[in-house]
C-alpha cells in the first residue's frame, strides 16, 4: 500500500507541509515493502489550479492514501474520483505523520476542508 | 471619454460616487462594470430589460474518441483540465474558454460548447439616465468577459462614468486599460491608504491619469492628503463624514437627489477631470 505525504523536503525526516496544493514534495512511502520516493509537486509553481495540478501527480503515482492538512474542492474531488483516502492533520515530519497514520489518529476526510485559492497567498 | 471610478477594496463609496456624478450631470452614460457585486441600481432603481447573454466557450470531451494521452491538460495554462488513469475531469470555474485543447487534441476528441456566463441589462428607455450593467453568474471567475461584453455597449461619442470593481485583479484591469481618467476614491484610515497606493499602481502602470475622492473627509488622518500634495495628485472632491448623506446613502437614496449643492460640486468635478484628462491625453 502506498502512502503519499504532502512535505516541504524529499526524505522521511523532512517537515510535512499541510497545504496539499502548494506543498514541495509527495514523499510515498511503502511501509510494507520499506520503500521511499518522492515526486515534485507540479502545483507548487502554478498560479492558479494548483490543487488540481498535485491531485493529479498523486493520482499519477497510484497511491491509495493521501496525509495532508488542507484540501481544496477541486483537487478532493479528482482525488475522490480516483479512490485515494485523504486523511488530514498531519504535523511535525513525513516520519512522524506516517506512525500518527498507522496508529489511527487521522481523520478521514470526508469532504474538501479549503477554500479554492486558500493557498494563494503564501509567498 | 471615459472616466473609471474605483477604488483599492470595496466599501469606499465607490458605487456612491460613480452614481451621484452621473445624475448629477446631463446626457451621460453609466456603467456598472462590477459584474460580481453590480449595486449601481440599488440606488437608482431603473426598471432594467435584458441585452444581452454573455457566454464562454468550455470543452466537451467525448469518452469514445479520448485516447488519455493527456494533452488536453499538459497544454490548459490554467488548469483546468486534469488528466486521471481512467479519465478527464474538466473543471469551468477555471477553464478560460482558449480551446486550446481542442486544438491540441490528436485524437479529435474534444467539441467545444458554448454555456452562459452573465447578462448584461440596460434600464428601460424612458429613464433620464443611459444605464447599463452586467451581472456575472454566482460561481462563475470570468469577470472580465462580461466586463467586456459590456464596454462594447459604451458609446464613444458621449462621456462614460464607469462604475469599475474593487481591488487590482484582472477585472479592474480590463475596466482601466481602457479608461481616459481614473477617479480613486478612499477613506483617510490606514487600512484605506494602504488600498488607495495599491489601487494607485495599478492605474500608474496603465498610465491612466488619476484624481482621489476623499470619502468620509474628517473621519481619519490627513495622510491621504499629505500623499497626494506630494506627488502632485489633485484632490478633486471631499465628501465629508455628514449625517444628512450618511442617512440619504442607508435608504439607498443618491445624495443628489436631496441636497442640490452637491449637483454643482460634481459638475465642477466633472469640469476639472475633463480638463485635466484633456491635458494629459488629448481627449475631448
Ligand atoms: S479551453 Fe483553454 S482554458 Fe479551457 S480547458 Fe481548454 S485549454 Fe484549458
Ligand atoms: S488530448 Fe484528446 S485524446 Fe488526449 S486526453 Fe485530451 S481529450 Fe483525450
Amino acid at each position: 500500500m502506498k502512502i503519499c505525504i504532502s512535505a516541504c523536503g524529499k526524505d522521511p525526516d523532512s517537515e510535512v507541509d499541510p497545504q496539499f496544493g502548494r506543498c514541495n514534495y509527495f514523499v510515498i512511502i511503502d511501509p510494507e515493502i520499506g520503500s521511499v520516493t518522492s515526486i515534485i509537486n507540479p502545483g507548487s509553481e502554478a498560479s492558479g489550479g494548483a490543487g488540481i495540478r498535485a491531485a493529479e501527480a498523486v493520482v499519477g503515482a497510484e497511491v491509495d492514501t493521501l496525509l495532508t492538512g488542507s484540501v481544496g474542492p477541486n483537487a478532493f474531488s479528482i482525488l475522490s474520483e480516483a479512490g485515494i483516502e485523504t486523511h488530514s492533520g498531519i504535523k511535525g515530519t513525513v516520519a512522524f505523520a506516517l506512525r500518527e497514520y498507522q496508529s489511527g489518529k487521522l481523520a478521514l476526510l470526508e469532504n474538501s476542508n479549503a477554500s479554492t485559492h486558500s493557498g494563494m497567498n503564501k509567498s | 471619454m471615459k472616466i473609471a471610478i474605483a477604488s483599492g477594496k470595496g466599501g469606499t463609496g465607490k458605487t456612491t460616487v460613480a452614481v451621484n456624478l452621473a445624475l448629477a450631470l446631463e446626457d451621460v452614460q453609466l456603467f456598472d462594470c462590477d459584474v460580481e457585486e453590480p449595486n449601481c441600481n440599488l440606488f437608482l432603481g431603473f426598471e432594467l430589460e435584458p441585452v444581452e447573454e454573455v457566454t464562454c466557450l468550455f470543452p466537451e470531451i467525448n469518452p469514445d474518441k479520448c485516447t488519455l494521452c493527456g494533452d488536453c491538460a499538459d497544454f490548459c495554462r490554467y488548469n483546468a483540465l486534469a488528466a486521471l488513469p481512467k479519465k478527464i475531469l474538466l473543471f469551468p470555474s477555471l477553464c478560460h474558454g482558449c480551446g486550446g485543447c481542442s486544438f491540441v487534441c490528436p485524437a479529435g476528441a474534444i467539441e467545444e460548447k458554448s454555456r452562459s456566463i452573465g447578462i448584461i441589462e440596460k434600464a428601460s428607455s424612458d429613464t433620464p439616465l443611459t444605464f447599463f450593467h452586467g451581472i456575472l453568474n454566482i460561481g462563475e471567475a470570468m469577470a472580465t468577459l462580461v466586463i467586456r461584453s459590456l464596454q462594447r455597449h459604451i458609446d464613444e461619442s458621449r462621456p462614460a462614468i464607469i462604475d469599475s470593481p474593487p481591488g487590482t485583479a484582472c477585472p479592474v484591469l480590463a475596466v482601466l486599460g481602457c479608461a481616459d481618467y481614473c477617479v480613486l476614491v478612499t477613506e483617510s484610515t490606514p487600512f484605506g491608504f494602504h488600498d488607495f497606493l495599491l489601487a494607485l499602481e495599478v492605474a500608474r502602470a496603465l498610465k491612466v491619469p488619476v484624481g482621489v475622492v476623499l470619502n468620509r473627509d474628517g473621519l481619519g488622518d490627513s495622510r491621504v492628503e499629505d500623499f497626494c500634495r506630494a506627488e502632485g495628485i489633485p484632490i478633486l472632491l471631499r465628501i465629508p463624514n455628514d449625517r444628512m448623506i450618511a442617512r440619504l446613502y442607508s435608504e439607498g437614496i443618491p445624495f443628489v437627489k436631496e441636497m442640490p449643492e452637491w449637483k454643482e460640486k460634481f459638475e465642477e468635478m466633472f469640469e476639472t477631470i475633463k480638463a485635466l484628462a484633456c491635458k494629459s491625453t488629448g481627449v475631448q
